[in-house]
């Protein structure tokens, strides 16, 4: 009933979805797997309105539809449960599940909240909830939470005529065991209501539950596998497709690392986030940090960098006991870090190539607070030109690079200023090939330099192929260690069995 | 981008959305200095007096320019001071109290030191500065200390000012008549009195700042991603402190010059200087989540709202319609100059 057809989207520098075929039947419950960036997020931000596809049809009944907007995509009969929960936590369970929709409570301009806390009886049954529906949000458990935003999108059966679809995004991702298991029976319950778009990280949960599994890889739907066909092996090769290519990840060029330690964490945890670390990175190493989101891979590079501090355990920067954390303190030691989310934490927009390049090291470039801006844009136009930094010249806004140029510049802020601690975080999400061959000679040409790094992949590809060192850790625990030896590097399928 | 760019005619290449906000300002001052005398020619024809348009116009004359330069001297430099905060993506609403208390310890030592410039007088001048930097200093000490938004921080400090400066004067006026300070007003050269020339001395101090040192840097850098100048090691509770601390300084000139355009310091000399201020700001075009704009375009800023408050009067419009002309002014400012879709928090 509901039917995408050759869908199609294009971001600058990315294709984001290539032509993909989904279709979700009446009572379906249709599984989607893919690792991160395969699409899977576009695909679903498409399904419920947030993106227009740039080409094929969506369809529902036959009838070609276009959403605007998540609310018309609602109007169609698609809900989505979000992953980071959508509830007002301020607002009453009621207020949740009808915001939006207050107008069929009032009379004479006043909302009948008797009417509008029955209705909401009436939907928190379906979710098998019993909750007075004037509580505060704030004051449940994040699974009542989860059921009362299912609660909340099965409104929409009273609202339309069609049938429902219900977008579930990682919805198991904090639920405790037990709590699962009663949310897939609901779920299978509701089959009779609605169909279900389910998509996990947990492999597991998605043969358990789902009728049909599509595998999603590269923005194309490279397999769509039935219930009783399908087998964790099979759906894992095919999520992480190609064998690792050695030429593309500048393996020939990896060497040894040294003896000398850099980083030393010894049994150091932090709160929840993880639990009894303990690694040594030395000069020269590329140690990957390998886990699904949320594991603790960047709990744990937050805290080398002085922004998370841990609760208990010892860590060692360049031989010195660290006792107080912040970044600061970190910068002098000779961390960098490159975060995730450039544009937040990478590079400022506004400030111009050579001002972000100085941006931690002001202090070298400078008289009594005076800057020495010849000197600043002589060192800007030395790494425009060994990083081959595409930009017209060092005055140019940094927002108006390309991603690829723009963690060129972010690179450059922390070498020039003589970091040998480098931390990244997908340092290549969101560049296109070219950008990301790019990072990896960077990479090899810092650890030539004597720096170590430390790196959450984008890939497990990507993880495998640059590091020496991988820790596989789930749930902020360590799981496994695996020396990643040129001719000797594990094969994808031995990480993903251990993360999840 | 890359593609609309090339199919782009050369006119639109050239008027790109960037560069349309970024020189609006001037535009608009330049619309405005043409603008006023045409009314006035209006007016005159329909008078039935000769008048030849900007030639005969009493707007558009070197002595009116002198009066928008002494009118626009303490607010430029009370601007300038928040110029600063704005860039860091904070508000100081703190100038009225600020300005006023700076005045009045101003007068007060000033007087009790002999009251004449060639002497130890003079003293007088650096100690109000200090007296603002200080103001600054605890406004800034209260929002990153205590974790109050800039906002109230400010404000609450600023009515701690005022109530300063009442409590010192006990409401009374006090002059300040030495003919070497004043000269500050009665001096002139080509036309216009010292006053403007000291307020440009500071505004390129200002200028020097926010381009040539590593706080005017830090300025932007805070404004433009806070999260990025923490991770990139900078001390972002000192930048900020330091931040108001030198707007302090920057609101005592402005009282001084405010203090020499009268002749008087009173409580009521801060008055009016946060409407203004603000306003010349945000219509020179500095954004206010930060990271955008600087100082040149406070000065724009201030002579447009200078020139309206002059032109207004010189047209003779009512002096109660200037305030709401000024508040309509801001909003457009704002609409015009705020891609509004990519900012989400409007709160």
């Amino acid at each position: 009933m509901y039917e995408l057809r050759k869908v199609d989207k294009k971001f600058p520098g990315v294709h984001a979805l290539k032509a993909v075929d989904f279709k979700v039947n009446r009572g379906e419950i249709v599984g989607l797997v893919g690792e991160n960036g395969a699409g899977k997020s576009t695909l679903m931000k498409v399904i419920y309105g947030a993106y227009q596809p740039d080409g094929g049809t969506i369809t529902i009944d036959g009838t070609a539809v276009r959403f605007q907007n998540p609310r018309q995509a609602m109007e169609h009969g698609i809900g989505m449960v979000f992953q980071e929960q959508s509830l007002i936590t301020n607002l009453t369970v009621m207020e949740n599940i009808f915001l939006g929709y207050e107008a069929q409570f009032v009379k004479f301009g006043v909302i009948d909240w008797k009417a509008m806390a029955e209705a909401a009886r009436r939907q928190l049954a379906k979710v098998k909830l019993d909750i007075n529906p004037a509580t505060i949000t704030s004051e449940l458990s994040f699974a009542q939470r989860q059921l009362i935003e299912l609660a909340k999108v099965l409104t929409l059966e009273e609202r339309i005529d069609g049938d429902l679809v219900i977008l579930l995004d990682e919805p198991t991702s904090v639920l405790a065991k037990e709590e699962v298991e009663l949310l897939f029976k609901l779920v299978r319950e509701l089959t009779n209501r609605a169909s279900f778009i389910f998509v996990s990280h947990r492999m597991d949960e998605v043969l358990d539950l789902s009728d049909r599994i599509y595998v999603m890889k590269d923005g194309e739907v490279v397999d769509v596998v039935d219930h009783d066909a399908a087998e964790v092996d099979a759906i894992q090769h095919k999520m992480v497709g190609r064998d690792v290519d050695k030429e593309y990840y500048r393996e020939q060029k990896q060497q040894p690392y040294g003896d000398e330690v850099l980083v030393s964490f010894d049994t150091v945890s932090a709160g929840n986030r993880y639990k009894d670390i303990s690694f040594d990175l030395h000069r020269g190493e590329v140690l990957c940090l390998v886990g699904t989101e949320g594991s603790g891979r960047e709990a744990i590079l937050r805290t080398i960098f002085g922004l998370q501090t841990p609760t208990s355990g010892q860590v060692t920067i360049k031989g010195q006991p660290i006792s107080s954390f912040n970044a600061r303190a970190s910068v002098d030691l000779g961390v960098g870090y490159v975060p995730r989310e450039r544009k937040v934490e990478g590079i400022v927009a506004g400030m111009n190539v050579y001002e972000n390049m100085t941006l931690s090291q002001m202090q070298n470039y400078s008289n009594a607070g005076v800057l020495r801006t010849g000197e600043e844009k002589s060192l800007a136009r030395t790494w425009i030109e060994r990083l081959a930094i595409k930009t017209p010249n060092e005055n140019k806004d940094c927002g108006g690079l390309s991603g690829g140029n723009q963690q060129k510049v972010v690179l450059a802020k922390w070498r020039s200023g003589g970091s040998d601690i480098i931390l990244l975080d997908h340092p290549t999400r969101g560049l296109d090939i070219g950008a990301k061959e790019d990072v990896y000679e960077m990479i090899r040409a810092m650890c030539d330099d004597g720096a170590g790094i430390i790196l959450v992949a984008d890939t497990l590809e990507e993880a495998i192929g640059l590091s020496h060192t991988i820790l596989v850790v789930k749930d902020g625990e360590f799981q496994k260690r695996f020396d990643g030896r040129p001719g000797d590097k594990p094969s994808l399928y031995d990480l993903v069995h251990h993360m999840i | 981008m890359a593609d609309t760019m090339a199919n782009a005619t050369p006119a639109a290449r050239f008027l790109t959305r960037d560069r349309i906000i970024k020189w609006a300002p001037l535009l608009v001052l330049g619309v405005l200095i043409l603008l006023f005398p045409f009314f006035e020619w209006l007016e005159d024809i329909r008078a039935g007096e000769a008048h030849a348009y900007l030639i005969d116009s009493r707007f558009f004359s070197i002595r009116n320019a002198a009066r928008i330069g002494i009118a626009a001297a303490p607010a430029l430099m009370v601007a300038v001071g928040v110029t600063f905060i704005i860039i860091m993506g904070s508000i100081d609403l703190s100038m009225e109290g600020t300005v006023s208390v700076c005045a009045v310890i101003f007068a007060f030592a000033f007087l009790a030191w002999s009251g004449t410039v060639l002497s130890w007088a003079w003293l007088a001048i650096p100690a109000a500065m200090l007296v603002g930097a200080a103001m600054g200093f605890i406004n800034g000490l209260v929002h990153v200390k205590l974790k109050i938004p800039s906002f109230m921080a400010s404000l609450a400090m600023g009515f701690v000012g005022t109530g300063l400066a009442l409590l010192l004067t006990g409401g009374d006026r006090t002059r300040v008549e030495d003919p070497i300070f004043r000269s500050l007003l009665t001096e002139r050269w080509l036309n216009f009195p010292v006053m403007v020339y000291v307020a440009f001395a500071f505004l390129l101090i200002a200028w020097f700042i926010q381009s040539r040192t590593t706080l005017g840097r830090n300025f932007y850098a805070v404004g433009g991603g806070e999260e990025l100048a923490h991770a990139s090691g900078l001390n972002v509770e000192r930048v900020r402190l330091m931040g108001f601390t030198l707007a302090g300084v920057f609101f005592a000139v402005g009282a001084l010059l405010a203090v020499g355009r009268i002749g008087i310091a009173e409580t009521a000399t801060g008055n009016n200087f946060m409407f203004v201020s603000i306003t010349a700001v945000v219509v020179g075009g500095t954004a206010l989540w930060g990271g955008i704009g600087g100082v040149w375009n406070t000065l724009v800023g201030v002579l447009i709202v200078s020139v309206i408050n002059n032109g207004m009067v010189v047209i003779g419009l009512p002096a109660y319609v200037q305030d709401a002309v000024l508040g309509i002014l801001v909003i457009l400012a704002v609409v015009l100059s705020t891609d509004r879709r990519s900012v989400s928090f409007v709160k």
